[in-house]
């Protein structure tokens, strides 16, 4: 599997984005990813995260520079049905008289003939791809039926019957309880393994190093990019956030021995970001991790 | 019972009750995109719009339909211009844009032609409807059943997320056009029908209804239509009784339904509603 459809691969090249208000959204934006990635996009609200999906996604055109997705713009890329796009839950219109079936079969329209009529291989690959998030009981339900980590597995599975090979997510897991955010995770991971390029944006810190295997920071620019250990430090972090993060110092005097030198830490919703000793990023799935970074620097020599 | 009969026997009015069946469907197929895009106001504007558009093809003798369509577009156009060049919000465009125009055309119409004119373009006259007009709303009722009957899913996804359908490659903006200008055509075929004042409800009234009715696009769909030819065929004959208010007895009956279908919808009726609360606070 070679063919340049199986492994994509996405270059933003000097991308800058104007709006007619005079806005500039976005300038000099560059960075390039190659297949079989999960990237995370962060960054403050306004920073033109919004902006540079909707480049990619060929929503906006650049003022300057270009994106394409294996070198061709993404304007023909759409036409192959390459990039699919899952949503944030609030750009959704939950109350739309549309079932879980619906909403997966819109994946396929791309592929379908003028009148949109299904084939026997669009059914199979809507009905595959609900069965692989957990979701083909389900597939009568009209979508506003669903709980929260529901919708949006609806939404992956759109994304899969598609066949996308770029992918981008917006914050999938704002208003996802933990079980659904690790079944994701897993899909995610085996996307990436099939070669796909994974783009999420996402303002919960802490998930990324868990399953981010490279991070695009960015400020109305990108600040950096690559390797998550690399560029998902705390220098880069405030640079990116500019002081909007709170910070819980843990001191020697909180780390007692009779604990066993373990500190709990509790968050309602979004997972914390921990810093070690000299700022080593701290996983807790450190296996996948150390098995990726060892194929990375592989890859490398 | 032969006394029920009596409107079957005129010509002008079995004119008038397919006519307006033909409208009630055209519309009320269209009414469940306009409602689940949010575009009620726009149909409402766009209805207004039309007006000195028909004032001036009057006036220089063209088919109704031709300056309609011109002057809904050029409205909608205008619209779209001052919401993307100012700050003023959508909705208060939208009111400046068709009202400004509505005026234009009365202006134009009381100038020009006279005050039964006027009351026809108002309020419709179905029931004196000339050839060339019945020849007009086949023409764009066909247009319009054609197009929604072919590439209904589609305006579908662009209601629903025209991100999913641009990142397909369907051309949003071509949706979008398509379903502004149908909008307009339409508005037009009820004007013959209803009159400029209740266009809306004819675009607007059956797809909420069937909203209340079905949680599936494609039966909505079905329902919506239906109840446009339904209560036409029915508001028609209705106003052989009613002293030709053909357009009132179309949009009260109307009215009468989208009711029935707000208190006993099975889900999503208040009725329905109340049983399930009812029923949730029952449980231990």
């Amino acid at each position: 599997m070679s063919s340049p459809v199986s492994d994509p691969c996405l270059d933003v090249e000097g991308v800058s984005v104007a709006y007619p208000n005079g806005h500039l959204a976005l300038r000099d934006a560059t960075f390039h990813l190659a297949s079989g990635t999960i990237c995370a996009l962060v960054g403050v609200n306004g920073s033109g995260k919004s902006t540079l999906f909707k480049s990619i996604m060929g929503f906006v055109k650049p003022t300057a520079g270009s994106v394409t997705i294996n070198g061709l713009p993404v304007r023909e890329v759409l036409k192959q049905h390459l990039v699919a796009y899952v949503p944030q839950a609030e750009d959704v219109d939950w109350e739309f008289p549309v079932s879980v079936w619906d909403v997966a079969m819109m994946g396929r329209y791309g592929a379908m003939n003028f009148l949109r009529i299904p084939r026997a291989v669009d059914k199979a690959k809507v009905e595959e791809s609900l069965r692989r998030v957990s979701m083909w009981e389900f597939k009568d339900r009209q979508i506003g039926e669903l709980s929260g980590g529901q919708k949006k597995r609806v939404f992956l599975a759109r994304a899969l019957a598609q066949g996308g090979r770029v992918i981008l997510l917006d914050e999938p897991f704002t208003g996802v309880d933990v079980k659904t955010e690790e079944a994701i995770i897993a899909l995610l991971r085996e996307l990436r393994s099939a070669g796909c390029i994974i783009l999420v944006s996402t303002h919960n810190l802490g998930s990324v190093p868990e399953f981010c295997d490279q991070v695009v920071l960015i400020n109305r620019t990108v600040l950096a990019y690559g390797a998550t250990s690399r560029v998902f430090t705390e220098e880069n972090l405030a640079a990116a956030f500019g002081g909007v993060l709170r910070q819980f110092h843990f001191e020697h005097s909180t780390v007692q021995e009779h604990d066993g030198r373990t500190i709990r830490v509790l968050t309602d919703d979004e997972r914390p970001l921990i810093f070690g000793k000299d700022g080593h990023l701290e996983y807790k799935d450190r296996q996948e991790h150390e098995e990726l970074l060892k194929q990375r620097s592989e890859e490398h020599e | 019972m032969s006394d029920l009969l009596i409107p079957f026997q005129y010509d002008y009015m079995l004119r008038a009750i397919w006519v307006s069946a033909l409208i009630g469907g055209t519309c009320g197929f269209l009414s469940s995109f306009v409602t689940l895009k949010g575009w009620s106001l726009m149909g409402d504007a766009l209805s207004h719009a039309v007006v000195p558009g028909v004032a001036i093809a009057f006036i220089l003798g063209l088919p109704f339909a031709v300056g309609a369509f011109v002057a809904g577009l050029l409205a909608a156009a205008t619209m779209a211009f001052i919401k993307a060049k100012s700050r003023i919000r959508e909705d208060a465009t939208i009111g400046i844009v068709f009202t400004s125009y509505f005026a234009l055309g009365l202006v134009l119409i009381s100038k020009f032609a006279t005050n039964k004119d006027l009351k026809v373009i108002l309020l419709g006259n179905i029931l004196g409807i000339a050839d060339p007009d019945i020849l007009q709303v086949i023409l764009i009722s066909a247009v319009t059943l054609i197009v929604l009957g072919l590439k209904w899913k589609d305006l579908m996804l662009f209601c629903f997320d025209p991100n999913q359908a641009r990142t397909l490659g369907l051309r949003a903006g071509v949706l979008h056009v398509t379903l502004l200008a149908l909008l307009a055509a339409t508005s037009v075929a009820a004007l013959q029908a209803v009159g400029a004042c209740l266009v809306v409800a004819m675009l607007v009234t059956p797809g909420a209804t069937a909203y209340l009715l079905t949680d599936r696009f494609g039966k909505m769909l079905w329902l919506s239509s239906g109840m446009g030819v339904a209560t036409s065929l029915v508001g028609a004959y209705a106003s052989y009784y009613f002293n030709g208010a053909t357009g009132g007895c179309i949009v009260t009956l109307q009215t009468l339904v989208f009711l029935a279908a707000f208190i006993f919808a099975p889900k999503h009726g208040i009725l329905a509603s109340k049983r399930r609360v009812r029923l949730s606070a029952e449980r231990p």
